[in-house]
């Protein structure tokens, strides 16, 4: 399918859904709320069957967070960038992980870095980084670590 | 006569040219009528023996090892100096050469590995992370700002990642400190009193 293409049948799916073209693939701008059921129908529309879930990460842009997941099918060859924009304080999304496996230590690696809460997933905790490191997220842009941290 | 004795017949170096060759054996021939008698230090030879066959441990964790491996490669070749037989364990070897990023949950890693090695043992830092901690110097939660935080070093090397022959420099560096006979202890000292 051509970018077009997906934006009707997307349109179709999530009326609410707003697209941003130019670059190479489609990107497409949920809510949130919407995510779990926008996920389940990409996934298992006979036309659409997004079944490589090939990037999932996360955006600090200082005012929100930005969740980013690159969808791919390898059946129809075609691509779609779904972004979902999150609370600052309180984020928080459904977990894909039950829909594309290789979500669980995606979501977990945002989890630790960015402390994004997902919800429903089997297995929320820390991935890489060491004991002890809830609450502290490195990749946030305010993030300051008291031991190792140079400031210029 | 000998080659290798001068025309006042004093002792003189053995190298095929007579001269100050770098890695010549570390001795003179008092001459005699059946041939020569070689006058040396067992210390120096010793120390001579240890720097020309330095094993190098299996350590690379970042790019700087792909500079390691091509110094390793037939283009650079440091066999030629000794150090071709790199270990995959450290009871094996005789050098590190931190070859990149240390992080935090490598350190510990960096210092058993260290710990395991038999002595006399060397380090080598090379490049701008295992030196300084390089690029990641500033503003990171995970980056060891040296790997002489975790273990000593011996030598360090600049570049990011420096080139192979800047590694094969600091691996003659290496052997020529071995050879003044000095522990790191000592060296120390001598800079401290120099200062």
């Amino acid at each position: 399918m051509t970018n077009e293409e997906l934006k009707v049948k997307l349109s179709e799916l999530l009326p609410s859904a707003t697209y941003e073209e130019g670059g190479q693939w489609l990107n497409v701008n949920i809510d949130h709320r919407d995510w779990l059921y926008f996920a389940n129908s990409l996934r298992n529309h006979a036309e659409l069957n997004f079944d490589y879930l090939f990037c999932l990460t996360c955006v600090d842009w200082k005012t929100h967070l930005t969740m980013v997941y690159h969808l791919d099918s390898t059946q129809y060859r075609h691509t779609a960038v779904i972004k979902s924009k999150l609370d600052r304080t309180q984020p928080h999304i459904e977990s894909v992980s039950h829909i594309w496996r290789t979500a669980d230590f995606h979501e977990r690696e945002v989890y630790e870095l960015f402390g994004v809460n997902f919800l429903n997933h089997p297995d929320l905790r820390l991935l890489i980084l060491p004991e002890g490191w809830e609450g502290k997220n490195p990749l946030r842009k305010d993030f300051e670590d008291p031991i190792n941290m140079i400031k210029l | 006569m000998s080659d290798l004795q001068n025309i006042n017949g004093e002792f003189e170096n053995v190298s095929p040219t007579g001269g100050e060759l770098e890695g010549a054996f570390p001795g003179s021939v008092h001459p005699t009528a059946s041939g020569g008698i070689l006058v040396t230090k067992l210390d120096e030879v010793i120390n001579w023996a240890r720097s020309n066959s330095l094993w190098p441990l299996v350590f690379g964790t970042s790019c700087c090892a792909i500079e390691m491996m091509s110094t390793a490669s037939a283009k650079y070749d440091w066999s030629r100096f000794g150090f071709e037989v790199a270990r995959a364990t450290p009871r094996q070897a005789d050098v590190i050469i931190i070859a990149g990023t240390i992080v935090n949950k490598m350190a510990p890693v960096l210092k058993r590995l260290y710990d395991q090695m038999a002595d006399p043992k060397y380090v080598i830092a090379m490049g701008a992370c295992a030196t300084s901690g390089g690029p990641f110097f500033y503003n990171t939660y995970s980056v060891v700002k040296g790997a002489d935080h975790v273990i000593p070093v011996d030598v360090y090397i600049a570049g990011c990642p420096p080139r192979p022959e800047a590694l094969l420099h600091a691996m003659i560096t290496l052997q020529r400190k071995i050879k003044m006979g000095l522990t790191r202890e000592q060296i120390r000292n001598e800079s401290k009193s120099e200062v």
